[in-house]
């Protein structure tokens, strides 16, 4: 019924003119501070298998500058709220009068846990992500306010927080009782949404390496969030940016910290296992 | 709007066409992803198609393809094949099929569907994020798509 020999012709004629074009992620290796070598290319974790060989941080997407930018403590801005977040961490604050140091100690403590997370908690039989574990110590354990999801001063912490497990692999859980909200997750990632009836796989699954009008498509990791973006000078959280994305597909959005993007955060997380935590990253 | 509509009409009658001048979404009928009949019952403009083509705020469809006439529109993307000589490769009716519901062409296509109005999960107010409301209409109205095909049906190698 549909025209597949016109077709078959003229996709072999555009894979030919695509292939010559500028395409693809940058040939370059991520070296931290000038030691640590991050893991920004790996093979794709084995439920990627039927649709990825190899799964690529979003870093190599960017341009040079960018990259470097990102290699670099003292060149990284968002490295400048993970100070913030420093201070916040050695602040008492809530009717317990406890600061997050009262309990946890150093930050160095934290390390290793932004790769895990988002991660099933026992107690509250769901998956949390770091945020709402955050909240969770804030208002049950210090009697302290929660902060707002998006916000930057729950964004500083997260981002604190990761910068302690960077070079670590991300290493999601999605059996056991994590399993049927990573499902759900899977699901939304799959669903074409909005008037555009566009899902996230129709561009960072099938067209990552592609540009699309002027943005170069990676393939939408959230291994370095949370990401400082030149756009808008400050830490955007992994679910500002579903948001954004959903919303660029003329669709009803969800609001961050909902269960669906909740589930989609899982899911998206362990689309890069194995990649080594980067955030705070710098994106344009 | 009273001569356009007199106009549509003549042109509707000579092209020997009963229904009204334009065709709604709902009502588009379409044969092996082609569309045989004017969607508005009147010629489309090449200009304006060009414009909407290459604008973002319209079809913005250099976000997806890149057309060699439109150089002087910045930044064409590489999802889609390159629209040079489409209408070498696809009759006038193929090419309205196309911009009016590319899934009728091209089984699961990532192009959008342009006009077309149900069948949406969770459809959004433009790009607010919102949900749809009773505003919510085709991306482009069937004038603008009569407009596109006219351009494209100019894209000759
Ligand atoms: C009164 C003690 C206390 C305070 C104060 C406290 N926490 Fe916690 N926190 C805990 C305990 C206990 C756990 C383990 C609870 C669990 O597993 O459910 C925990 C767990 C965590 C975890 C998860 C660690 C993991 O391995 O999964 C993070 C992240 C965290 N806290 C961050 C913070 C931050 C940030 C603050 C300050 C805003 C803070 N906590 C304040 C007691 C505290
Ligand atoms: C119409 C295309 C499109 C769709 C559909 C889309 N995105 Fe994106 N997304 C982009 C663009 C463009 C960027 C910025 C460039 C890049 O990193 O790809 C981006 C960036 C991202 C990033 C940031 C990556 C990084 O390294 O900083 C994440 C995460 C992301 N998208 C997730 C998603 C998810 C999840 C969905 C589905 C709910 C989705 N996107 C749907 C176009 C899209
Ligand atoms: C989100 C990306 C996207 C957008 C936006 C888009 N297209 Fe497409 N288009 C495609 C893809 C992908 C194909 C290839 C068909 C397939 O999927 O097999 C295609 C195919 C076509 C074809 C047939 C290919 C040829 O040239 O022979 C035409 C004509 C076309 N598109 C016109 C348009 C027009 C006109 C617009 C704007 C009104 C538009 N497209 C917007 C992605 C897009």
């Amino acid at each position: 019924m549909n025209k597949y020999n016109k077709i078959a012709t003229l996709v072999g004629v555009w894979a030919l003119s695509s292939s010559a074009a500028m395409a693809g992620p940058a040939d370059d290796t991520l070296v931290l501070n000038e030691e640590t070598e991050m893991v920004t290319r790996t093979a794709a974790p084995a439920h990627l298998s039927d649709v990825m060989d190899e799964v690529i941080s979003g870093w190599h997407f960017r341009g040079v500058e960018t990259r470097a930018m990102q290699a670099d403590d003292f060149d990284n801005p968002g490295m400048i709220f993970v100070e913030q977040a420093q201070e916040a961490w050695d602040t008492a604050d809530g009717s317990e009068g406890k600061s997050c140091a009262s309990c946890h100690d150093g930050t160095e403590s934290m390390a290793g846990v932004k790769a895990v997370y988002p991660k099933w908690n026992e107690a509250a039989g769901a998956v949390r992500t770091l945020e709402m574990q955050i909240n969770d110590c804030r208002e049950t354990r210090m009697g302290a306010e929660a902060w707002d999801y998006t916000g930057g001063t729950m964004q500083n912490m997260v981002a604190l927080i990761a910068s302690v497990s960077r070079g670590m692999p991300v290493n999601v859980a999605i059996d056991g009782p994590a399993q049927s909200t990573w499902e759900q997750g899977k699901e939304l990632y799959y669903t074409r949404t909005g008037q555009l009836e566009m899902s996230c796989a129709n561009c960072h699954e099938d067209n990552y390496g592609n540009m699309i009008r002027a943005d170069h498509l990676s393939q939408g990791q959230i291994n370095g969030f949370p990401v400082y973006r030149l756009k808008n000078t400050k830490l955007n959280s992994v679910h500002a940016r579903f948001k954004g994305c959903v919303r660029d597909t003329r669709a009803e959005t969800y609001k961050p910290g909902s269960p669906e993007f909740i589930a989609l955060e899982l899911y998206v997380a362990s689309r890069g296992n194995g990649l080594s935590v980067e955030g705070p990253s710098i994106r344009n | 709007m009273r001569t356009r509509m007199t106009l549509a009409l003549a042109f509707a009658v000579s092209a020997g066409m009963a229904t009204a001048a334009e065709i709604p979404p709902t009502g588009v009928s379409y044969e092996d992803g082609a569309v045989a009949a004017s969607l508005s019952g009147t010629p489309g403009n090449v200009d304006e198609g060009r414009k909407i083509v290459g604008s973002k705020k319209l079809g913005n469809c250099v976000a997806c393809h890149a057309v060699s006439d439109l150089a002087d529109v910045p930044f064409h993307g590489e999802i889609g094949p390159p629209l040079d000589g489409a209408a070498d490769r696809w009759s006038e009716a193929e090419l309205r099929g196309i911009v009016a519901n590319a899934k009728m062409m091209f089984d699961g296509t990532m192009m959008p569907s342009f006009y077309k109005t149900e069948g949406f999960i969770r459809p959004g107010k433009a790009y607010t994020g919102k949900a749809a409301d009773d505003t919510f209409g085709p991306l482009l109205s069937a004038q603008q798509i009569e407009d596109v095909v006219a351009y494209l049906s100019t894209l000759k190698e």
